[in-house]
């Protein structure tokens, strides 16, 4: 793909004409001032938003929607390039049905339509567009953090009528990019009972070992009282060593798994506050926390612990499976030069082979679109 | 929020470096709330700021740990720890600061509007409102750390005699500036929030304004290691 020059107009808008239950805009997150009390927030899945960004061509942590359960519509007022991660919503542009982990081109007043999600594949959908969601950048981030209202637009989460500002497009047609939705952590979530690897400690010795046998030997429930800023679970009461749960207020981390007065885990996510005066059993290892943005109520957790050696190789192993590889490009079946103008037409085809999987795609001098496609059987 | 710790195991030498998942680690000073531990922290946060070490990704002093965020794709647990230890060595050897710390004055209307649990504090503590006021505003009040929201700060040192429960059931929307006292604790919330502290009084004076960043000033009026004076005053003006 070669670079080319870029009108200096490139710069485009998207409308959001219904919002759902919840669409926020949120990107890698706001380090560097929980010593302020700022929490970080950040995409809930990092997974998904990394591969959207890398569909659409931006920087892996560039802000994009985070949108909760769908239910969300968008027109696209300046053409661009966008991609779907996360929950499987069965998503269309134009009333073409689309799929996640495939970059698309969309047309001036194109409509994104999203709607529920599938059951059991997660909860949160991302919606990247190349150049990057431009709402205003504070300290560092434009991740939304409702409870403080801080970043996104105003503070809140978005609205119908809200206009979303996207950045500038530094490589363009980038449109017909695929990855390997294998790979997606929405998918996890389908299962009996998510593992989740967790290291041991800061304060594990405040428990008893009764207690901790309890936590990794026991299935919990995410309970309805779960959101972005942590999951609450119901299971079997984890023992402390003294009685007491307290402790002196330190800080806590993505993943932090605090054990109030009642015994039963807080798994802390994105929107934590940065301190907490609950002793913390153990911390949720980084490659595992994207599947718990996307755990729904009811779904069954289990813990396992894991050294932090070998956490830190997941994690290596994850930056090169994730923000690495080259991406897959839609297969292009049939294909026609009409004078300057080259025409394929062909199907998306993750590498599990998956027929629900698909999108089929017109690709018009490399710029990608959906299109709906009937079996034509000409007549004999 | 909790003050108080559960009896300190004898058995654990302080200071000691914990894992904290993958990409953090803990150094705890203590279990303690005290000036001297917290000090630590806090000279120890200054040693690893001085370090650049291009791993650390961000430090969150609190009362008696310093929490190191740091990205193991740059450096692993092993490096990581290493140079831990040696940054908690070379923050020993630093004396604890005995240069005053800077003070911030903060202007408080108790009680009426701005303090509707002022009289309820005083009943509690058998005192007149007037000596709440007084004991209140008579100390200087030590930022151990920031927290719960953004500019809120944990002040040490409140009075005994006006600690108070805190409310049964908490209001949904505290005042900005609102100054209160839960158990033995004082602070002052920087933004309208949810809140369950007995609210004595409440300040005028902005602490917290994310648009400072951009100025490459603190957005924090008030910051770890300052001291907290209030200073009553009868309006806002």
């Amino acid at each position: 793909m070669t670079e080319r020059a870029i009108d200096s107009d490139q710069t485009g808008r998207i409308r959001v004409i219904a919002a759902g239950p919840q669409s926020l805009v949120q990107d890698g997150g706001r380090t560097g001032f929980q010593k302020l009390g700022v929490s970080v927030s950040g995409a809930a899945d990092m997974d998904a938003l990394n591969i959207g960004n890398r569909l659409v061509g931006n920087d892996p942590y560039d802000a994009a929607v985070e949108i909760l359960l769908g239910g969300a519509e968008f027109e696209f007022e300046t053409a661009a390039t966008f991609a779907l991660t996360g929950a499987e919503t069965g998503a269309t542009l134009d009333g073409v049905p689309l799929v996640s982990n495939v970059s698309y081109s969309a047309h001036t007043a194109a409509r994104l339509v999203l709607e529920m999600p599938i059951p059991g594949q997660g909860l949160r959908t991302y919606l990247a567009v190349a150049g990057g969601i431009k709402t205003p950048p504070i300290l560092g981030s434009r991740s939304t953090h409702v409870a403080s209202e801080i970043g996104g637009v105003g503070g809140r989460a978005l609205e119908p009528g809200d206009v979303l500002k996207i950045g500038e497009i530094l490589v363009p047609a980038v449109s017909g990019k695929m990855f390997n939705s294998g790979d997606s952590s929405a998918n996890d979530s389908e299962l009996p009972a998510v593992n989740v690897r967790v290291v041991l400690g800061p304060q594990d010795d405040e428990f008893s070992a009764a207690g901790i046998r309890t936590f990794l030997d026991s299935t919990y429930a995410v309970t309805d009282q779960s959101n972005r800023q942590g999951l609450r679970l119901d299971g079997p009461v984890i023992e402390s060593r003294t009685g007491s749960y307290d402790i002196v207020s330190d800080a806590v981390v993505n993943g932090s798994v605090q054990v109030p007065g009642d015994g039963k885990p807080i798994v802390l996510l994105a929107d934590r506050q940065p301190t907490g005066g609950y002793a913390k059993i153990a911390t949720v290892i980084t490659v595992d926390l994207p599947k718990l943005g996307q755990t729904a109520p009811g779904t069954k957790i289990t813990f396992a612990p894991i050294s932090v050696e070998e956490s830190q190789q997941l994690l290596r192993d994850r930056s090169n499976r994730l923000l690495k590889p080259e991406l897959g490009q839609a297969v292009d079946t049939f294909s026609v030069q009409v004078d300057d103008l080259h025409v394929s037409i062909g199907v998306t085809e993750d590498e599990v082979g998956r027929r629900d999987l698909i999108t089929r795609i017109a690709r018009i001098n490399d710029v990608a679109y959906p299109i709906s496609a009937v079996k034509y059987t000409p007549a004999e | 929020m909790t003050e108080q710790a559960p009896a300190a195991d004898q058995n654990v030498e302080y200071p000691r470096i914990l894992a904290v998942g993958d990409s953090a680690l803990l150094i705890e000073f203590g279990s303690e709330i005290d000036p001297g531990v917290n000090s630590r922290v806090y000279a120890l946060a200054g040693q690893i700021e001085a370090s650049h070490n291009a791993a650390v990704v961000e430090l969150v002093p609190t009362y008696r740990s310093l929490l190191v965020n740091y990205n193991p794709l740059v450096s692993d647990y092993r490096e990581m720890s290493r140079f831990l230890d040696e940054a908690v060595a070379g923050a020993n050897e630093i004396p604890v600061s005995a240069a005053q710390p800077n003070v911030i004055e903060l202007p408080v209307v108790y009680g009426g509007e701005d303090g509707p649990d002022l009289e309820t504090v005083a009943e509690h503590a058998g005192l007149s409102t007037r000596e709440v006021i007084e004991i209140h505003s008579g100390t200087d009040y030590r930022v151990y750390m920031l927290g719960f929201a953004p500019g809120f700060p944990y002040l040490g040192g409140l009075d005994p005699r006006i600690a108070c429960p805190r409310l049964k059931t908490p209001r949904t929307k505290v005042p900005a500036g609102s100054v209160g006292i839960a158990e033995s604790q004082t602070g002052v919330y920087p933004n309208a929030s949810p809140g369950g502290w007995q609210l004595i009084g409440r300040t005028a004076v902005k602490l917290f304004d994310h648009g400072l960043a951009i100025a490459n000033t603190s957005p924090s009026l008030i910051t770890p290691g300052s001291e907290v004076r209030f200073v009553p005053v009868d309006n806002h003006d």
